[in-house]
């Protein structure tokens, strides 16, 4: 009973996925209650978590479930991240007409698959718990059915995503018969000595896993996506998935596979630089907000990998860091785009903002703040985020990766700096509406005021980080 | 002294531009704007004029320093002045209030947000020359990007989006070597506090790559030729008041970083990067200056002779003599006070006839007397001329440069008769000359507000061209300490087989 205890979030979503199941199909035109208790049941979990020990330290079923401060903090960050993301998105999806009982319930299995997958110790659960988050996700991405490019990319991720996980269990299948274990600490005993198969595994592995967080050569399938779902649903794939997969990533190259360290070094260093490069550079010609920030989360991700490749604790912290500056910035930028409204309709296209900050003062200040800081510019909180991956990695004497990194950013700034640029110097255009719901305001206030004010006090968020223990 | 005067120094302007944010103005004047940003950045002036008095100039150390734990275990905030960081804080708030009250003429819209840009400007200015860590140092010098871009891109000319972009890009591209240069002393020497690496040195066998990626950045912000191409563009497209914080104090910037960290940090690189540095001053003097020669408009005219100013900073900077560093830091507070001025004199024209074409100009002694008399006297500061304050800088920049080397010394003074020519030739256009276009006829002399900046920059300048005294006292020590702290003299002895 013991073991029910620690695992009470996870039960607690699962009920309330079908108590709303229930709920919603017995009451008519229930969307709106379902969603709001959808928030409610996401904040009473997080209640939930923050609840459990902090200092607790176990593994239930054998082993391959773990309870552990990295799984309590990325879980915080999970279900505080989907918490604003329901909160800003209501009012979306009400007017784009996809307020239907079943999202809010995907949105809950997407979480508590990613909720399985972070607490993973064991492929088996480790797959399970990816699975149960893609399926509910293939279904967002084409939630609204009736549009051409929703359906599109609904269909997209889910032939990709099914081909990605294929190559994933392959490569798990790979080392349970190299290591006649699927345990990750087992794994870790077992395998003492390098072995072809043993690799091959490894890379199919992280081939999946690259996949999940787009990043290069397995990015095909983010921008399309994110341009077409709707978007409520691409700030839920910009932020949620991200913060499982970099967990799994973690724990994956670190647990069971931190012995053979020179074997999966390479391919993430490549990894990270590609994306660096790639998003940076294929963002500059886009036209579309949600396409471009959909490379730039592609460059982003290059750079918490950048991190993973160290290979040091410190690395490792980096990248917690990093993402978790990176949800709030993003969480931001949406906010912001959620906020482009005019009759009932929502514009997505860079030039719907020009001159915006004539008739939206205060919404444009937000977005120069969010640009700015994604850009890495000081003192804002990007910048910070950077710096801490650039120390653990210079520490390592991974200079060509540091230089690269850096150079990537200058031209990432370019595109950051085209769009406040249409912003800030080019003519107004008509003016989009003014009022917008109460979570979404508070939303933007907070991730904003975040940014802004991280310089004041950097050290908070990365005391709490230095506390996680990897091994 | 327990109250931590430079902290509210660096903050002031911020919580000006706070209030200033937040409280509606009734009109759409913004005059109320205007006057708390002016009140606040006056009060900057007297806090920075008061610490100037209480600060002991004999004293080799950092004075007024304040230390808080920033990022922990890793980054403590630390703010501190000498004698040479001093005078740059002091230039900073002298020229801000005047670019506030500038704006009344030249900003014709979005007056509450340029008030703002420029008071967050100067906390990052001011923060430049007082941090004592490398990595505060790097947060408020690439900070300022933030500020002078929009003020470029949003109340700049026809082209300004091109020069914001450039200005921007060639800047961060400069400066991210730097960050990884940061990080680097970080590991190799476990700190990035200056004064603690002022103490324990850098290995010499690190100098030289973490010296060329210093050099990258402050090359690129000084600007040094060949990456000076943006600062004609920036200060071309800038509105007057930010061409007057571009040339007067960002560029100064990179100037007290060659100060600070490349000679203070990397010594033995700096020596052996002499040449380099000879060879780009000498280009940036005698190039530019024949650019100029050439140019049809003012602000371009009066931006490469920056670029030639900078030119003999850099020059006197590498001497690495007490006369020549003494020479440079006096040449860049003259400059910026100099160059600002000449930015306003422009902009006084520009704003009545719209164009800045020097041949559209001429005669115009007869017309605005009163402008002719205080142009001429920036134009004698620019060039130079005894009894104005840029006579002192160059002079002791070249005495440094003779001790040196000869032959270098004697190119560098060439340059000097080369600014005489284009200084005086730009003056006899605008000027002197026939009174061909009848719009200039029309133009009325200075008003009220533009006699009260220009003079104010007027007193100081002619003021250290005769006393240069106290500027020289406040930095006498701090470079004297500078290079016996380093060797430099030995180094250059050994270097020179004596």
């Amino acid at each position: 009973m013991e073991n029910l205890q620690l695992i009470i979030p996870e039960l607690f979503i699962s009920l309330m996925i079908m108590f709303l199941l229930i709920f919603g199909v017995f009451k008519k035109n229930s969307s709106q209650i379902v969603y709001n208790l959808t928030t409610l049941s996401l904040i009473a979990a997080l209640a939930l978590i923050i609840n459990l020990d902090a200092q607790i330290q176990s593994s239930l079923f054998n082993n391959s479930y773990n309870i552990d401060s990295l799984a309590r903090f990325m879980k915080i960050l999970l279900i505080l991240s989907g918490i604003f993301v329901m909160l800003s998105s209501s009012k979306y999806i009400q007017i784009s007409k996809i307020s239907k009982i079943e999202y809010p319930i995907l949105i809950l299995c997407s979480i508590l698959g990613m909720m399985v997958m972070i607490s993973s110790n064991d492929l088996i659960v480790f797959y399970m718990g990816l699975e149960l988050q893609s399926l509910a996700l293939y279904v967002l991405a084409s939630f609204n059915r009736d549009n051409l490019l929703s359906t599109e990319s609904g269909l997209k991720y889910f032939v990709l995503s099914a081909l990605s996980s294929g190559l994933l269990l392959y490569g798990c299948s790979l080392i349970y018969g190299f290591s006649e274990t699927t345990n990750f600490n087992q794994i870790m005993v077992n395998t003492k000595d390098v072995e072809y198969g043993l690799t091959f595994g490894i890379v199919f592995i992280l081939v999946g896993l690259a996949f999940k967080i787009s990043a290069v050569p397995f990015h095909m399938w983010a921008p399309d996506v994110y341009q077409g779902s709707p978007t409520s649903v691409t700030v839920f794939f910009a932020l949620l998935p991200k913060i499982a997969a970099l967990t799994v990533f973690i724990r994956f190259l670190y647990i069971p596979f931190y012995e053979l360290g020179d074997q999966w070094q390479m391919i993430i260093i490549f990894l990270s630089i590609a994306s660096m490069v790639f998003g940076a550079v294929a963002a500059i010609g886009q036209k579309n907000l949600k396409r471009l920030i959909a490379y730039s989360s592609i460059s982003h991700m290059g750079y918490a990998l950048a991190g993973l490749s160290t290979g040091t604790t410190q690395g490792v912290q980096s990248s917690i860091t990093y993402i978790t500056i990176y949800l709030v910035m993003n969480l931001a930028f949406f906010s912001c785009l959620f906020m482009l409204k005019r009759n009932d309709e929502y514009y997505e296209s860079i030039e719907d903002l020009s001159g915006l900050s004539k008739n939206h003062p205060l919404l444009s200040l937000s977005l120069l703040v969010v640009l700015f800081s994604l850009a890495g510019i000081p003192p804002l909180a990007g910048f910070f985020a950077k710096f801490y991956i650039f120390v653990a990695v210079i520490n390592e004497k991974m200079y060509f990766l540091a230089i690269v990194g850096l150079l990537a950013t200058v031209i990432a700034a370019f595109y950051y700096l085209r769009i406040i640029k249409i912003i800030y110097f080019d003519p107004e255009k008509e003016k989009f509406e003014s009022k917008h719901n109460l979570g979404l305001k508070f939303t933007l206030v907070a991730s904003t005021f975040f940014i802004l004010a991280y310089f004041i006090y950097p050290s908070g968020i990365v005391d709490i980080i230095s506390q996680i223990n990897i091994n | 002294m327990n109250f931590p005067i430079l902290s509210s120094l660096i903050l002031l302007p911020t919580i000006g531009a706070l209030f200033i944010f937040f409280v509606r103005s009734s009109n759409s004047q913004y005059q109320s704007s205007k006057y708390v940003a002016l009140f606040i950045t006056l009060a900057n002036f007297f806090l920075s004029l008061y610490l100037w008095i209480v600060f002991d100039k004999s004293i080799v150390d950092f004075q007024f320093v304040e230390e808080r734990e920033w990022i922990s275990g890793f980054v403590n905030y630390k703010v501190g002045v000498d004698g040479i960081s001093i005078l740059f804080i002091l230039l900073t708030t002298f020229i801000t209030p005047i670019c506030v009250i500038t704006v009344n003429a030249t900003i014709k819209n979005r007056l509450k947000d340029f008030l703002i840009a420029i008071l967050i400007l100067e906390t990052f200015m001011i923060g430049v020359f007082c941090s004592l860590d490398l990595v505060v140092f790097y947060l408020f010098f690439e900070a300022g990007l933030i500020p002078m871009f929009l003020i470029i891109g949003i109340w700049g000319g026809e082209r300004r989006v091109y020069s914001a972009f450039k200005f921007f890009l060639y800047t961060l591209l400069g400066s991210v070597l730097m960050l990884v240069a940061i990080i680097s002393i970080y590991w190799i020497t476990g700190t990035t506090d200056v004064i603690k690496l002022y103490e324990l040195g850098i290995d010499s066998k690190y100098q030289n790559l973490l010296w060329l990626a210093f050099f990258s950045s402050f090359a690129v912000k000084t600007p040094m030729w060949p990456v000076h191409t943006w600062l004609p563009d920036a200060h071309v497209e800038a509105p007057t008041a930010g061409s007057v914080l571009l040339a007067a104090i960002l560029l100064k910037m990179a100037g007290y970083g060659f100060i600070r960290f490349s000679l203070g940090l990397f010594p033995d690189a700096s020596l052996y990067f002499v040449p380099l540095v000879y060879t780009l001053s000498l280009i940036a003097i005698i190039y530019t200056s024949l650019v100029a020669l050439m140019q049809e408009d003012m602000k371009k005219l009066i931006a490469y002779s920056s670029v030639a100013h900078m030119g003999f900073v850099t020059l006197g900077i590498f001497t690495m003599t007490q006369q020549g560093i003494e020479g440079s830091i006096f040449q860049m507070i003259s400059h910026g006070l100099v160059s600002a001025a000449l930015f306003l004199c422009v902009g006084v024209v520009y704003d009545r006839l719209h164009t800045r074409l020097i041949n559209r100009y001429g005669g115009l002694v007869s017309i605005m007397p009163k402008y002719a008399i205080v142009f001429m006297v920036f134009t004698l500061g620019a060039l130079g001329l005894p009894g104005t304050s840029g006579f002192i800088g160059e002079f002791l920049v070249l005495m440094g440069a003779f001790k040196k080397n000869i032959l270098v010394a004697t190119i560098a003074s060439l340059g000097v008769i080369l600014g005489a020519a284009y200084m005086l030739w730009l003056y006899k256009r605008i000027i002197f000359g026939k009174l061909i276009n009848e719009d200039v006829k029309k133009m009325v002399d200075l008003k009220r507000f533009e006699i009260v900046t220009l003079w104010l920059l007027v007193l100081p300048i002619i003021f250290f061209g005769f006393y240069p005294e106290p500027l020289i006292n406040s930095i006498e020590v701090s470079v004297a300490n500078m290079i016996d702290m380093n060797d430099l003299d030995k180094i250059n002895k050994l270097a020179l087989g004596e």
